[in-house]
């Protein structure tokens, strides 16, 4: 009860600020459209909607991750934070009720940028919710790595971090405007190494109808999502308990 | 039983002492204003005894309850509105009281009717439906208490409650303030003639140490002061600490 009264507010304060919605929903539905119209003319393989719409749809959740950070971020040096340690809420209301409300964020973010996809020709199928499934583990990665860097940094430092940084190391790593194999060498093993390509061909995967083709992505984005968010609620909880 | 009993509390940072062995009780209902300049302590106290920092050593019951040993019994029992006004800056003021409500496990029918109680003590309504960031930090500062008291505390702690505000908005939190029959409140200022209107009792720390707790009028007998500002320059320059 007292982790869901949480998570409504965060829910809140997200939808609520305006430039909330424009990064992780407008900005990539605007880049879909701006790549398609590209593609009407100059025809490269690479804008296909099958394969576009998975990368654009792993570049929006990488502002969950700015989402989160923000708002833990802030609460902390608001003082909100400390003002709630003085209630009952334990450890684990804070680490759900940050997490959680953003998890159907990204669903219904991912299930947008495949609505728009669609209605821009892509052609639809019932792969399109595996698709739209496999946001899941990518969203949670994203969100605990927001929740990671929102209790380390300040509200300044997690702009520069997760809102200039990883939205860049996203976009140039995911191999979702071309890809990866034509730069080669480290930067293509930097790419497999992290876990933002194979979020992608994760999504391609799963929208090729591809069973077999999708579970190494998978276990390569679970690798980072597990670790990542055991290590955020570690972090949490111990600031929290340390508080001082 | 005291409101507050504070005994030996202390707080080091490595080599810092920021409170050192504090020992003071707080009688039931009573208004107790903390006093001191720029670092001398006052905030870590109130933190200490709302369970927000671990006292190095000593320890202090507040309202029967130990700090150390029951800091769950003793957040049952606080509220606490922070130096900085620490609202929630997209949600309006009422979500802000109903969201600490539910913070603090009350039910929607008891958040709702404490809500509207709190509306109608500290005269919210007008800001009700308002986005807490987007108000004067008069309003904001209001809501904050507001938000200190939706659990019905036995003991209140306000930390410079009324920073920055103008007179107006200054005597409508006293008004406030004052109005809290019952409730132990333990506040800071830097505003001399606060302390002095709304506290029983004040307390004058300095480097730590808490070098006096009296009614302003017996502070001002002892040290020959006209003005209670004098008073209290007197007592910290006595220390050897001005
Ligand atoms: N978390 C902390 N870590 C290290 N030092 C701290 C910490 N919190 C407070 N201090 C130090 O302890 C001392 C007392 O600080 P405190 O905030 O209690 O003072 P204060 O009386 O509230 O001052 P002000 O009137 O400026 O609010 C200061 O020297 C401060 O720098
Ligand atoms: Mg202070």
């Amino acid at each position: 009860m007292r982790t869901l009264t949480f998570a409504r507010r965060m829910a809140r304060e997200i939808l609520r600020d305006p430039l909330t919605v424009f990064f992780g929903l407008g900005f990539p539905l605007l880049l879909l459209l701006l790549l398609t119209a590209i593609q009407k003319n100059v025809p490269v393989a690479l804008f296909d909607l099958e394969r576009l719409t998975p990368g654009i749809a792993v570049f929006g959740l990488a502002f969950l991750t700015l989402f989160a950070a923000t708002l833990i971020a802030r609460d902390r040096s608001s003082s909100f934070l400390q003002r709630l340690y003085t209630t009952p809420l334990t450890g684990a209301d804070f680490i759900l009720g940050y997490t959680l409300p953003l998890v159907p964020m990204g669903l219904a973010q991912s299930a947008a940028c495949y609505a728009a996809a669609a209605a821009l020709g892509l052609r639809v199928t019932g792969n399109i919710l595996w698709a739209i499934l496999a946001a899941l583990p990518v969203s949670l990665f994203f969100i605990g790595l927001g929740l990671l860097c929102g209790t380390i940094f300040s509200d300044r430092q997690v702009g520069g971090l997760c809102g200039a940084l990883l939205t860049n190391l996203t976009a140039w790593l995911a191999g979702i405007w071309f890809d990866v194999d034509l730069v080669g060498g480290w930067f293509r093993r930097l790419a497999e190494a992290l876990p933002f390509l194979h979020a992608v061909e994760l999504g391609r995967a799963a929208l090729r109808g591809d069973t077999a083709g999708y579970a190494p992505h998978l276990w390569w984005v679970l690798a980072y999502t597990v670790p990542v968010l055991i290590l955020a609620a570690a972090v949490f909880a111990g600031k929290m308990r340390k508080n001082d | 039983m005291d409101g507050i009993a504070a005994m030996g509390l202390t707080k080091r940072y490595g080599d810092l002492t920021a409170v050192d062995a504090l020992t003071l009780t707080i009688d039931a209902g009573e208004r107790f204003a903390l006093l001191g300049v720029n670092g001398a302590g006052k905030t870590t106290t109130m933190r200490m005894l709302a369970c927000l920092a671990r006292p190095t050593a000593g320890d202090a019951l507040v309202d029967g309850k130990s700090v150390v040993r029951e800091p769950g019994a003793v957040k049952a029992r606080i509220g606490l509105s922070p130096q900085e006004t620490a609202v929630a800056a997209n949600l309006t003021a009422e979500e802000n009281l109903l969201f600490m409500a539910g913070a603090h496990g009350m039910g929607k029918a008891d958040a709702r009717a404490r809500t509207g109680e709190l509306t109608e003590a500290l005269g919210l309504g007008p800001i009700l439906r308002r986005r807490a960031g987007k108000l004067s930090g008069g309003w904001q500062r209001r809501l904050s208490i507001a938000m200190a008291l939706i659990s019905r505390p036995k003991v209140l702690f306000l930390d410079e409650p009324t920073l920055g505000l103008d007179v107006l908005a200054r005597a409508a939190l006293w008004e406030v303030i004052r109005s809290l029959e019952g409730v132990t409140t333990v506040l800071t200022t830097h505003y001399m003639e606060e302390a002095e209107a709304l506290a029983d009792r004040v307390g004058i720390m300095a480097a730590g140490r808490l070098l006096c707790a009296d009614a302003p009028a017996q502070l001002k007998a002892r040290t020959e002061a006209d003005r209670f500002e004098d008073a209290f320059l007197a007592v910290v320059r006595e220390a050897g600490l001005g």
